[in-house]
C-alpha cells in the first residue's frame, strides 16, 4: 500500500492577526496552480480527442464550466460567500474583459460569468488564482461550496462562527478521493445563529453549531433537505456531534450516500430520497458507520481548528459607541437615507458598528447582477469604511459586514452613486430568481422577465412598506435554482402546451420555521402572473391582523381566501 | 489486458477471468460472488480473486476476506463512484491486506483519488498510455484529508493539509 504522509513545512505561518478571510499561504497557492494545470491538461485531451465529451463533462464540471443556451456559464466559487476588496475587484476585472462587463451572484453564495468562451478559460483560472480564487467543485456531483450566514461574525445573536467549520469542510472536501463521485451533488450549508438564514433544512446537510453549557462546541446534523423535483426538509440526525467528530460524522453520512444512493436515475440520486426511503434506516447506518470507523484517523484536533480560527479573527475594531450623533443626525434630517437604513442597517456585536446589506434588486433589475463598476464601487466602500470585507448572502445581495455607523451616511452616499441603495431588503422587490430561459439551458420558461414586472408593479417603496417583509421566489423550471418552494411566494415557471404558465405556491419559508409552500391553483400565463401575485398581496392586506406578515396571515388563514380571490371569475 | 502497478508502469496479468460454469483453471483465479462462495466451500487452496459487484457492501463478504488474494472493485462508468467507498471499507474496517484492483471504466484523473481509497492496481484496456496516468497521479500531490494513506496531520499552522509522496 501506498504509505505517503509527509507533513508540510511552511517557512512563515504567521498570519495577519486580524485577518477576516481565509488567507492561502505558498501551498494553496501550489496547489491551485497544480489543479490549472490538470484541467488545462484535461481541455487539451478534451481537444486532441483523447477524452470524448461524455468523459470531458464531469472532469469540467469539476471545474465549474456549464454548457448553456448560448455560451459555456463558468461558475467561481466565493469559499462561504466572503471576499476581499482585492478579490472583488479582480471579478470586475474579469467581467469587464472576458465577459459582457457583468456577472451574476447566486442563492449558493458564488457568482456565475454568463458568457465564458472556452479558449478563454485558461486565462481567466490565472486571473482568479492571482488572488486565491477559483472554480473548484462549482459544479459536479461532488461536494460544493459550504454556504454560510452572511453576518457571521458579525451577529449579535451568534453562539459560534460557523466560518471556522466552513472552512474546515472546505478544506475535508477538497478533492475528496472518497466522494468526488458521488451519486448526485452534495450541498452543505452551516449556521452559528439562532436564526437560520442558510436554509439549512433544504440542504443535503445542514449544521447547527452550538455551545453546551460549558462552552463546548458541538454541531446539529440534519440531512437530506433538498428541493428540485422532489422538495423535501430535512431529517434532524442528531443533536450533538461533538467538534473533534465533526469530520468523522460528515465521512459517515457521505459514505452511507456514497454506497448507497440511487445510481440509474438522476432523478433520484440525491441523498434527500436515500433519506426518505430507508428513513429510521438512514440514521442506524450513519450511526453504525460512525461508531467503526477510527476515530483517531478523523479526529479535528482542537490545534487544527484553532490555527483556522486565527483566520477569522475580529477586524481591529475601534473602541466606539451605538448610535453616534452623525448618524442620529442624518436618520433624523434624511428621509431617504433613513428609508435605506431601515431595511439595509442591521445590528453588530460590537458597539458603535453595523452590518449593511447591499442591494442587488434595483426595480426592474436582473436579481443578483452586477456591473463591473458596480463591484469596484462596493469594493471601494469596503476597503474605506468595511476591513476591506465582503459577502454574498444566499438572497443574492452583498453585505458589507463590518461598518462604522458614524460612517453609514457616506457608505449610502456612494452606493446610491453606485446605483445601489434600492431600500428594498426583505420587501417584495427583493426577489430571487433563477436565470431561465434567458440563458439556462434546461429552463422550461422565463424568469428574469417576470421578475423585472413583478419588481416594476410594486415599484412604489410606500406600497412595499405597507406591504412588509414578504419573499418572492421564481425558478424556471422544476430543478428549482429559485428555491421557490421555501419562498413566502414562490412561482415556478412550466411549459404547457407551448406556452409559459406560471404555478404559485403560498406560505414557503426558509428559516427555523421552515415549509414548502401549497400550490394555490392552476397557473397563470405570463402575462397574467403578476396580477396574480398583486391579487395575492391585496388579499392579504385585507385580511391581515395587527403585526402579521404575509406569510403568518397565510397560516392563520390558509390557501381558501386567496384562491378565492384568484380564480373566482374564473 | 495489461494492469498499472503502484509506481504506474504496465505489468501483464497473472490473473484469469472465469465464467461461472468453466472449469478452474490451475492459474490465479477472478471469480464471481456466487462462483467463490461455492468454491470456498470447496476447500481450494490456489489463490482466488472476487470481482465484486458495486452493490455488493463489503460487510457481506467479510468472512471470504480471508481466502481472497485479490478483490476487483468495478467502475461501471467513471462517474459511477461506489468503488472509493468499497475499496476504503475493505482496508479499514477490514482489513484487507491483498490487493484491490479497480476495474472498468477508470479515468487517469481518478487514479491518484483510488490510490488514496487503498485501491493498489488499475486493469487497462489494451494499448493504454502508462505516461498519461503518470502525468494525472503527479499533478496534484497536496491532500486536504486523512483516507487510507494517513491521517490528518497535528495542528501548527498546517490546517488539514499535507503533501503526498511520489
Ligand atoms: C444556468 C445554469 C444552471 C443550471 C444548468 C442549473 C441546473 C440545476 C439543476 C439540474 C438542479 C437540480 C438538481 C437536483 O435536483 O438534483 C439545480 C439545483 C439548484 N440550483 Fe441550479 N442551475 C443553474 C443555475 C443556477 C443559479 C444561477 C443558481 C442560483 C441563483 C442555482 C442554484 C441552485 C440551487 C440552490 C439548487 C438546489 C435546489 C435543490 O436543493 O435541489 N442554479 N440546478
Ligand atoms: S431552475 Fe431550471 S431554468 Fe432555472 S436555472 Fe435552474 S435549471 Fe435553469
Amino acid at each position: 500500500m501506498n504509505a505517503l504522509v509527509e507533513p508540510i513545512a511552511l517557512p512563515d505561518p504567521a498570519f495577519p492577526p486580524h485577518a477576516r478571510t481565509y488567507r492561502y499561504d505558498e501551498v494553496d497557492r501550489e496547489f491551485l496552480q497544480e489543479r490549472i494545470a490538470e484541467f488545462s491538461d484535461q481541455i487539451a485531451r478534451r481537444l486532441g480527442g483523447e477524452l470524448t465529451e461524455d468523459e470531458f463533462k464531469p472532469l469540467r464540471l469539476m471545474n465549474g464550466l456549464y454548457l448553456q443556451l448560448h455560451a459555456y456559464m463558468y461558475r467561481i466559487a466565493i469559499p462561504y460567500g466572503i471576499l476581499n476588496a482585492t478579490q472583488l475587484r479582480q471579478l470586475a476585472m474579469i467581467a469587464r474583459r472576458w465577459d459582457r462587463g457583468y456577472g451574476h451572484f447566486t442563492t449558493r453564495q458564488n457568482i456565475q460569468f454568463n458568457w465564458t468562451r472556452l479558449e478563454d478559460v485558461p486565462d481567466i483560472m490565472r486571473a482568479l488564482a492571482d488572488v486565491d480564487m477559483h472554480a473548484i467543485q462549482t459544479s459536479g456531483n461532488c461536494i460544493r461550496n459550504t454556504t454560510t450566514d452572511e453576518y457571521a461574525g458579525a451577529d449579535p445573536e451568534e453562539a459560534a462562527d460557523p466560518r471556522i467549520y466552513a472552512e474546515i469542510i472546505r478544506q475535508w472536501s477538497t478533492l475528496h478521493p472518497e466522494f468526488t463521485w458521488l451519486p448526485r451533488k452534495f450541498k452543505i450549508a452551516i449556521t452559528g445563529a439562532p436564526q437560520d438564514r442558510v436554509a439549512m433544512q433544504v440542504h443535503d446537510v445542514g449544521l447547527v453549531v452550538k455551545r453546551d453549557a460549558a462552552g463546548a462546541i458541538g454541531f446539529e446534523v440534519w440531512a437530506g433537505g433538498g428541493l428540485g423535483r422532489t422538495p423535501v426538509l430535512a431529517t434532524k440526525l442528531r443533536d450533538w456531534v461533538p467538534e473533534e467528530a465533526l469530520l468523522a460524522y460528515l465521512e459517515a453520512v457521505l459514505r452511507v450516500y456514497n454506497a448507497l444512493g440511487n445510481r440509474d436515475n438522476i432523478y433520484k440520486a440525491r441523498i434527500k430520497i436515500l433519506v426518505r426511503d430507508l428513513g429510521e434506516e438512514f440514521r442506524e447506518r450513519v450511526e453504525r458507520e460512525f461508531a467503526r470507523l477510527p476515530q483517531p484517523t478523523y479526529r479535528l484536533d482542537p490545534e487544527v481548528v484553532a490555527d483556522i480560527a486565527a483566520h477569522f479573527a475580529p477586524p481591529p475594531f475601534a473602541r466606539l459607541t451605538d448610535a453616534p450623533p452623525a448618524y442620529a443626525a442624518a436618520l433624523a434630517g434624511d428621509a431617504a437615507f433613513a428609508a435605506w437604513a431601515k431595511q439595509s442597517v442591521r445590528a453588530h456585536r460590537q458597539p458603535g458598528y453595523a452590518s449593511v446589506t447591499i442591494s442587488l434588486k434595483p426595480i426592474g433589475g436582473i436579481p443578483g447582477d452586477a456591473s463591473a463598476e458596480q463591484m469596484e464601487a462596493v469594493a471601494a466602500l469596503a476597503e474605506r469604511h468595511g476591513f476591506g470585507e465582503i459577502r454574498v448572502s444566499h438572497v443574492q445581495n452583498l453585505v458589507l459586514p463590518h461598518v462604522r455607523q458614524e460612517d453609514l451616511p457616506a457608505v449610502w452616499q456612494g452606493l446610491r452613486e453606485a446605483g445601489l441603495a434600492t431600500p428594498n431588503i426583505g420587501l417584495v422587490s427583493d426577489i430571487i430568481a433563477c436565470p431561465g430561459m434567458d440563458y439556462c439551458a434546461l429552463a422550461t420558461a422565463r424568469s428574469i422577465p417576470v421578475a423585472q414586472m413583478i419588481s416594476e408593479r410594486f415599484a412604489d417603496l410606500d406600497r412595499q412598506h405597507a406591504i412588509g417583509e414578504c419573499f418572492i421566489n421564481i425558478s424556471g423550471c422544476i430543478n428549482a435554482c429559485g428555491h421557490h418552494h421555501i419562498g413566502h411566494i414562490g412561482i415556478l415557471g412550466v411549459d404547457k402546451r407551448g406556452a409559459e404558465s406560471y404555478q404559485i405556491t403560498l406560505g414557503g419559508s426558509a428559516t427555523n420555521d421552515a415549509a414548502l409552500g401549497e400550490l394555490v391553483g392552476p397557473g397563470f400565463p405570463y402575462d397574467k402572473v403578476t396580477d396574480a401575485v398583486e391579487t395575492i398581496l391585496r388579499t392579504y392586506l385585507a385580511e391581515r391582523a395587527a403585526g402579521e406578515r404575509f406569510v403568518d396571515t397565510y397560516r392563520r388563514i390558509g390557501l381558501g381566501p386567496f384562491k378565492e380571490a384568484l380564480y373566482a371569475g374564473a | 489486458m495489461p494492469v498499472l502497478d503502484a509506481k504506474g508502469h504496465l505489468v501483464a496479468d497473472a490473473w484469469v477471468r472465469v465464467a461461472d460454469d468453466a472449469p478452474l483453471p490451475d492459474a490465479p483465479a477472478l471469480l464471481s460472488l456466487a462462483r467463490l462462495r461455492a468454491e470456498a466451500a470447496a476447500g481450494r487452496n490456489a489463490p482466488l480473486g472476487l470481482l465484486l459487484d458495486p452493490a455488493t457492501q463489503p460487510e457481506e463478504i467479510a468472512e471470504l476476506l480471508p481466502r481472497l488474494a485479490l478483490i476487483a472493485v468495478l467502475l461501471p462508468k467513471s462517474k459511477d463512484g461506489r468503488a472509493f467507498t468499497q475499496a476504503r471499507a475493505l482496508r479499514e474496517h477490514f482489513g484487507f491486506a491483498g490487493e484491490i484492483r479497480a476495474t472498468g471504466h477508470v479515468l487517469p484523473d481518478q487514479w491518484r483519488m483510488l490510490q488514496r481509497c487503498g485501491v493498489s492496481t488499475v486493469e487497462l484496456p489494451e494499448g493504454a498510455d502508462a505516461a498519461q496516468w503518470q502525468r494525472s497521479r503527479a499533478v496534484v500531490d497536496i491532500a486536504y484529508q486523512p483516507a487510507q494513506d494517513g491521517p490528518l496531520p497535528p495542528g501548527g499552522g498546517l490546517g488539514l493539509r499535507r503533501r503526498l509522496a511520489a
